[in-house]
């Protein structure tokens, strides 16, 4: 069972166990902690551009270090580990079995995170979450390279323990009478991204290397100075980490087909073209990396292939569109707060898609590139599309985690504060980058554009920041004191549920 | 299939396909008459280096953080960097090419009217990157 907060047990006994909805709890717990230490550096951030001159930090270096741990905080602490507890709690469900493939492997890849936290946290480096050569070679202070370079190493041998064991789990450990065409959408998601982590984080644990024994000096791979090539480390950075885009935005597709169907009171439109589309992502993801580097100087013939590469995933992406709005064509839609959620996730995910049409059109990208455009950009997708599908998604849980059910009002103010401000803050963003604001900038010319569109995006902020609060509020709250929740229905709105709830912790 | 037609989903994607061509082909037109550079073209040089630019003239004039050009002329932009990776951008004229150590990149444009116009530095390059600026003055012609 897993109604944690209706039969206490003692913290040590779900730390040491390996059962998946323990070692989910944990991921779940950890992911959220990182989610609102990473938050509050957003809000510094956004106070200190409200006007141009110093405002609340006092200088450059301090300015750089936070957003370069705000970004590595939100994509590699909260999104990646969010997702491995929604996929322990739910994946073995799906795939009827009674446990990750390997529990112990599963426990040991959650225990990698923290320390690798720490390592960041304590380091707090400078270079951005690039950590672009040269300058993170010869000119990032150490130790704070050092032990963010050490964090990600450990961040990617856990993501790697991690997807081996949910493959392992969906092909191997199904249900001797599923077949995979049976199997939900949400672990078809777990799967797909899986399979992209396998492939994709080689590339860039050898860079993390190759940047370490640079930094120490007895090597030269990216250091010009002794022969080396930055733009090595741009294409091995890319190769790994635009396909990781599709890491991070897969599973919180998955969640919305869980959440679209449920709330509709209808089958999904096409469970195939759902599957073809994460399959066809995670291969189509791979041919997109260099469209981070069209002003590295590139020949017009990549920049060409890198282009078509790129508008190759927008019809899989358009299928999931497509087959959200066709579910809830003519459905009996409950507008609970996972529902909220999860639409307005979706209307972000079409909006953040349409302006990456823009970016990867050749001649547009040289006037976004590297502007708060590109700012506005991936956030509208780590925090509109992604952030909106988890967060619907743990509304979703949060009554099979807990036994009770969160404060419905509360969750819909929540959902309206944070949709008004994301539009407030990332559309804005677009513009400001459209006028020429560079991004990771500490300090700004009094240009009047710049200025109010940076004080919309700082109000927009806080906004988000104001919902935040309220959500962190009705978690603790509704978890200790919460009415009740019926789980064989929690939300009312009929039909079969998995629930993590028919997972039996044989040591509870 | 789940027992219901799925045409509207086949004449979505073939909209969503065309689009992506359409944009495809817009964009490969463009950047390929963007990227041809006259061969009248005057070259300057540009430097970067933490945290300012440095401007060579085909004559050997120099200029830091300032840059002098004539209307109706077309420049080439040879970009070079002395220590680490920074980027070359006179948003206005949609100037922009990195400046990495041992490469040289380059860009062209023809300025159009007499005026001043902002240069930046687009790529994170460390401390004092937020205010790695210059100006571009574009003068009328002196002959």
């Amino acid at each position: 069972m897993v109604l944690e907060l209706q039969k206490p047990r003692p913290i040590w006994q779900i730390m040491f166990s390996t059962h998946h909805t323990d070692v989910g709890l944990l991921y779940l717990i950890t992911s959220l902690a990182f989610l609102f230490l990473g938050g509050s550096l957003a809000l510094a951030i956004r106070a200190e551009l409200f006007l141009p001159g110093a405002q609340i930090i006092g200088d450059a270096m301090t300015f750089n270090r936070i957003f370069t741990v705000h970004g590595t905080t939100l994509i590699f602490l909260f999104i990646l580990p969010f997702a491995s507890a929604v996929g322990n709690y739910f994946v073995p469900i799906m795939v009827r079995y009674k446990d990750m493939a390997y529990p112990k492997l599963n426990a040991i890849a959650f225990w990698m995170i923290p320390p690798a936290g720490a390592l960041i946290w304590l380091g707090f480096a400078d270079f951005t979450w690039y950590a672009t050569p040269p300058y993170s070679i010869i000119s990032a202070p150490g130790p704070a390279a050092d032990m963010w370079i050490f964090g990600l190493k450990i961040l990617g041998i856990s993501s790697v323990l991690g997807a081996i064991n949910f493959i392992v789990t969906i092909l191997k450990c199904k249900h001797p009478d599923m077949s995979i065409g049976q199997v939900p959408l949400l672990a078809w998601s777990f799967l797909s991204s899986s399979l992209i982590i396998l492939v994709a984080i080689p590339t860039f644990a050898a860079a993390l290397l190759m940047l370490l024994t640079d930094r120490l000096g007895v090597s030269g791979f990216f250091n010009p100075a002794m022969g080396g090539d930055p733009i090595a480390y741009a294409h091995l950075f890319w190769f790994t980490f635009h396909p990781e885009v599709y890491v991070l935005v897969i599973p919180a597709i998955g969640m919305m087909y869980e959440i679209i169907p449920r709330f509709s009171r209808k089958p999904i439109y096409s469970y195939n073209s759902g599957v073809f589309a994460f399959v066809l992502l995670s291969i189509v993801g791979f041919s997109s990396w260099a469209h981070h580097m069209y002003a590295t100087g590139m020949s017009f013939t990549e920049k060409t292939v890198f282009m078509v590469g790129t508008l190759a995933a927008v019809p899989a992406s358009a299928m999931h569109v497509f087959n959200f709005i066709a579910t809830m064509w003519n459905g009996r839609i409950k507008f609970s707060t996972p529902m909220m959620w999860a639409v307005g996730g979706i209307a972000l995910f079409f909006s953040a898609g349409a302006g990456g049409v823009a970016n990867a059109a050749m001649p547009l990208d040289f006037t976004t590139h590297d502007t708060y455009w590109v700012v506005g950009h991936f956030h509208l997708f780590v925090m509109g599309t992604i952030a909106f599908g988890s967060i619907g998604f743990l509304y979703y849980m949060f009554p099979y985690v807990t036994g009770r059910m969160y404060n419905e009002k509360m969750g819909k103010i929540h959902f309206i504060l944070s949709f008004i401000g994301t539009v407030l803050v990332f559309f804005t963003q677009h513009v400001l980058g459209l006028y020429g604001m560079p991004r990771r900038i500490f300090d700004y010319p009094p240009i009047p554009e710049w200025i109010t569109m940076n004080q919309i995006a700082t109000v927009g902020a806080m906004i988000i920041g104001v919902s935040m609060v309220i959500f962190l509020a009705n978690m603790i709250y509704s978890s200790g004191k919460g009415k009740l929740a019926n789980t064989e229905d929690p939300f009312g709105v009929g039909g079969k549920y998995y629930y993590p709830f028919e997972a039996k912790n044989p040591s509870h | 299939m789940s027992g219901h037609s799925n045409w509207p989903e086949w004449i979505y994607i073939g909209v969503v396909v065309a689009l992506m061509v359409w944009v495809g082909a817009e964009a490969w037109e463009a950047e390929r008459l963007i990227e041809h550079v006259p061969a009248d073209a005057e070259t300057i040089i540009v430097t970067g280096q933490q945290w300012f630019w440095t401007f060579e003239h085909e004559d050997g004039t120099k200029e830091i953080g300032e840059l002098h050009v004539e209307v109706g002329k077309a420049y080439k932009f040879e970009i070079v960097s002395k220590d680490v990776n920074h980027s070359f951008n006179i948003h206005d004229y949609v100037v922009l090419m990195d400046a990495i150590p041992g490469r040289v990149n380059t860009v062209w444009f023809a300025p159009t009217e007499v005026g001043q116009h902002d240069i930046q530095c687009r790529e994170y390059c460390g401390l004092i990157h937020y205010n790695m600026r210059g100006t571009l003055y574009v003068e009328a012609p002196s002959s």
